[in-house]
């Protein structure tokens, strides 16, 4: 399963969407927006994609967990304005054992940052920022 | 010929989210961004800070351009 959306993410749904009765385990990784970011006091990120690249990125990372470790993985994303605490990402891999899934949970996740477009504004207390890479540009 | 731009980050502070630009045939993804870089010099870093997409698949900036060709200029990705 694989979701874009300005709704609140909902984990279990990720869960849900992989698990299976011949599953020992699956890993679920949250990605959640946190109150600090570079020395930088935040209250909130602002998620923009070029969503038709972004989805079928997503799916390739979906399609090579199954190719790499024939293991289900479903990945959800939020876009628009979020505020501290809640979930940006959400990434389960379930399977038979806990190590591959560790395994592909990890490369999915360090893969989607590399690969989808997506970028984030940093909502801080002395300014607001795009975050592209290493760098924090201030916006306009 | 016709070619749309699609600009996404901090650029979209300055530039449209989609651009029709008219370009004659054979003109590279460099050559266009060479273009918004002589206009403006906030886009002189364009080609060295962005990865670019045709039609949303990555590309070379050196790929040529036909009739209706996407090009999207993709800054270092903050998803996650």
């Amino acid at each position: 399963m694989i979701l874009l959306t300005d709704d609140i993410l909902d984990p279990q749904q990720a869960v849900d969407a992989v698990m299976t009765n011949a599953d020992g385990a699956y890993v679920l990784f949250v990605g959640v927006v946190r109150n600090h970011s570079r020395g930088r006091s935040v209250t909130g990120l602002e998620y923009q994609a070029y969503r038709p690249m972004a989805i079928r990125q997503i799916e390739r990372i979906v399609e090579s967990v199954k190719e790499k470790w024939n293991l289900r993985c479903s990945i959800l994303h939020r876009l628009g304005h979020i505020i501290v605490g809640e979930a940006s990402v959400v990434i389960c891999v379930a399977g038979a054992h806990r190590a591959e899934c560790f395994d592909a949970c990890e490369w999915a996740i360090d893969t989607l940052k590399e690969e989808v477009p997506i970028w984030k504004k940093e909502f801080a207390t002395d300014g607001t920022f795009w975050i592209e890479g290493e760098d924090a540009i201030v916006a306009q | 010929m016709n070619i749309q731009t699609l600009f996404f980050g901090h650029y979209r502070d300055f530039a449209p989210e989609s651009l029709t630009l008219e370009v004659p045939p054979g003109t590279s993804v460099a050559e266009v961004a060479g273009r918004f870089a002589e206009k403006d010099s906030r886009f002189a870093d364009l080609i060295k800070r962005t990865r670019v997409a045709v039609n949303g698949e990555f590309a070379s900036p050196d790929c040529m351009l036909s009739e209706g060709d996407e090009v999207a200029f993709l800054p270092p990705m903050s998803g996650g």
